[in-house]
């Protein structure tokens, strides 16, 4: 398990700048969606976004959070399809 | 990770051209993510066969390793490591992987 404050701290260390958001979709603390907009995503592929994400939240990845269902966005791409 | 797991890794992949590491099986997944993998395959009309990563503990931790992707499912096409269920959604959702898991004529 992990708060939701701690991902959310974690997350916008990693993405100084950007816009993160995470939900506990079911109230235990480790199922988790995240949607991190961040310039840092320029130019980089779903799977180099993860990556970057889960290389983010390291062993927290491994051992607090059972599911994370992730959106990468760049700004511009968050501006065009506004969800 | 041991090189025997490493090879049984490699061995499915290529011998496989559309290859899905899930929680489960095809008619009875185990997981919502697995299931929704299979799903997004089944409508983008592939032929993919799966790897119950539940029966084999080795691959289930290998394959983590072997990807560098912390999560079940994992989907691998023409040998490439192709990303998680989320990733398969998106690629769904735009038509990609329908054009990705057509047999390159």
């Amino acid at each position: 398990m992990i708060e939701p404050s701690e991902l959310l701290r974690m997350l916008q260390s990693a993405f100084p700048g950007g816009d993160v958001q995470v939900e506990d979709l079911t109230g235990t603390r480790d199922h988790y969606r995240a949607v991190v907009v961040s310039e840092a995503f320029e130019g980089k592929g779903l799977i180099e976004r993860h990556r970057a994400v889960y290389a983010a939240l390291g062993d927290a990845m491994r051992s607090k959070i059972h599911a994370l269902t992730l959106e990468t966005k760049t700004p511009g791409e968050r501006g065009r399809r506004l969800t | 990770m041991r090189d025997d797991v490493r090879s049984k890794i490699q061995g499915y992949i290529q011998s496989n051209r559309v290859l899905l590491f899930m929680k489960g099986t095809k008619q009875f997944p185990q997981c919502g993510f697995s299931a929704r993998a299979v799903e997004a395959l089944k409508r983008s009309g592939a032929e993919f066969e799966t790897i119950n990563v539940l029966s084999d503990p080795e691959i289930r931790e290998g394959i983590k390793e072997f990807s560098n992707w912390p999560t079940i499912p994992q989907v691998y096409i023409d040998g490439q490591f192709v990303g998680g269920s989320d990733i398969l959604l998106e690629l769904f959702q735009s038509g990609e992987l329908a054009k990705l898991v057509q047999p390159k004529s």
